[in-house]
């Protein structure tokens, strides 16, 4: 019993950065990467996978010397830490997959102001047990890769008609150039937040509509 | 001249580092819903950039070229102290000026406007002085964009806008079009 209540801890720490405390979508953090280089699905996916090798590494340092960081410094030692495996990432990059390098630019070294990562580190890393550390730091990072892909997948089919470079519509496409140009970055995700809006205040009306339904059951009239 | 004066109308408005590069996104969302607040985050934002610019070439100049790899590492470190410090001075001498611009200074310090622009620097190859400018530059950009931002939501505020579009939906969708509006600008300087 003890260890399955154990289990679906871990379990809810991983989850809710999924979907139910998505970064991206619910909280609005890492906002920078999130539209600056999601102008493709490969690139995302990139930015996506570089951020959660940082973000679990990162947690996994700083949830094991948790006792041993003075409090005072704290902040100065994340930074240190994260700076550290973004320079890994950096490099891994550069060296396997010079192209999308390229294209990321410097928004693989900005890695390090993402608020997401020391946020975790703050909020989650510093207070708690290796093991719950990783299973939230990997469901933040997968949350955060999600959101990444969505507006990836969007603007390239949108804006250049294509996924992973290969063309959908034919070549009588014209092509939405402005969707992969800055522009389109905030419109995507401005719109994706209207959308989980709309469906949030769609499912409330519902459970409202069905709970005044309720009373009128014979019963309770009585 | 020409050069500097290219420089800084770019990083301003053509290559604006909040609505064309997504940096400082933070504060343009947060802290632009009063004009005055916003023009005062500009000028803290100009304000720890110049030192940025001063910091990123000191530490490219003498320091990196020996260890490449603390890049990174030494920009954060080395630009998060100096702004502190600073900010310690300044609250020394001119406590007015600390009350105008203080708050916001640690909340920008790790920015990524900050970071952004020491690193686009170092890859552009700036000298000490083409840095500042390229500073003064950005720095105005993220005035201007900040301005604008707090200006229309003056206007919006009271507006009828339905429940569901209302907060950062609207407000990303309001950057998207300003965006779309300072791309405009892609074509100043090939024209002529």
């Amino acid at each position: 019993m003890e260890e399955s209540k154990e289990a679906s801890r871990y379990y809810e720490e991983f989850v809710k950065g999924i979907w139910k405390e998505n970064p991206v979508f619910i909280a609005v953090l890492g906002l920078c990467p999130a539209l600056a280089v999601t102008n493709t699905a490969i690139n995302s996916l990139a930015m996506a996978t570089a951020t959660l090798f940082v973000l679990v590494s990162s947690s996994i340092l700083v949830s094991t010397f948790r006792r041993i960081i003075p409090k005072e410094v704290r902040i100065t030692t994340f930074v240190i830490i994260i700076a550290t495996f973004v320079t890994v990432a950096d490099f891994t990059l550069q060296a396997f997959v010079p192209k999308i390098h390229k294209d990321l630019g410097a928004f693989i070294a900005l890695i390090v102001v993402n608020c997401l990562i020391l946020g975790r580190q703050e909020a989650f890393s510093s207070k708690n047990g290796v093991r719950l550390a990783i299973a939230d730091a990997a469901g933040m990072g997968l949350g955060f890769g999600f959101a990444l892909f969505c507006l990836g997948v969007i603007r390239e089919i949108l804006g250049n008609g294509s996924l992973f470079d290969i063309p959908l519509f034919g070549p009588n496409y014209e092509p939405w150039v402005i969707m992969i140009l800055p522009p389109g970055g905030f419109l995507t995700l401005g719109f994706l937040l209207l959308f989980f809006n709309w469906l949030k205040a769609y499912r409330l009306q519902k459970k409202e509509k069905q709970e005044k339904v309720t009373p009128l059951h014979p019963l309770s009239i009585q | 001249m020409e050069n500097f004066l290219w420089i800084f109308i770019s990083a301003m408005v053509i290559n604006n580092f909040t609505l064309s590069y997504f940096l400082g996104l933070c504060p343009f969302f947060g802290v632009s819903s009063k004009i005055e607040t916003a023009f005062r985050m500009g000028m803290a934002n100009i304000f720890v950039l110049v030192i940025t610019a001063v910091c990123g070439w000191t530490l490219n100049t003498f320091i990196l070229p020996y260890a490449p790899y603390l890049r990174l590492i030494s920009f954060i470190i080395v630009i998060a102290s100096t702004v502190q410090f600073v900010e310690i001075v300044i609250k020394k001498l001119s406590p007015a000026l600390f009350k105008a611009l203080g708050i916001f200074l640690p909340l920008i310090t790790t920015n990524c406007a900050i970071l952004g622009l020491a690193l686009f620097a170092t890859n552009k190859g700036y000298g000490l002085l083409e840095g500042i400018v390229y500073a003064l530059g950005a720095g105005a950009g993220l005035t201007l964009a900040l301005v604008i931002m707090a200006g229309i939501r003056e206007e919006t505020r009271l507006m009828d806008i339905p429940e569901v579009i209302k907060g950062t939906a609207f407000n990303m969708i309001v950057a998207g079009i300003l965006s779309m509006a300072f791309m405009g600008f892609a074509g100043l300087f090939s024209t002529s």
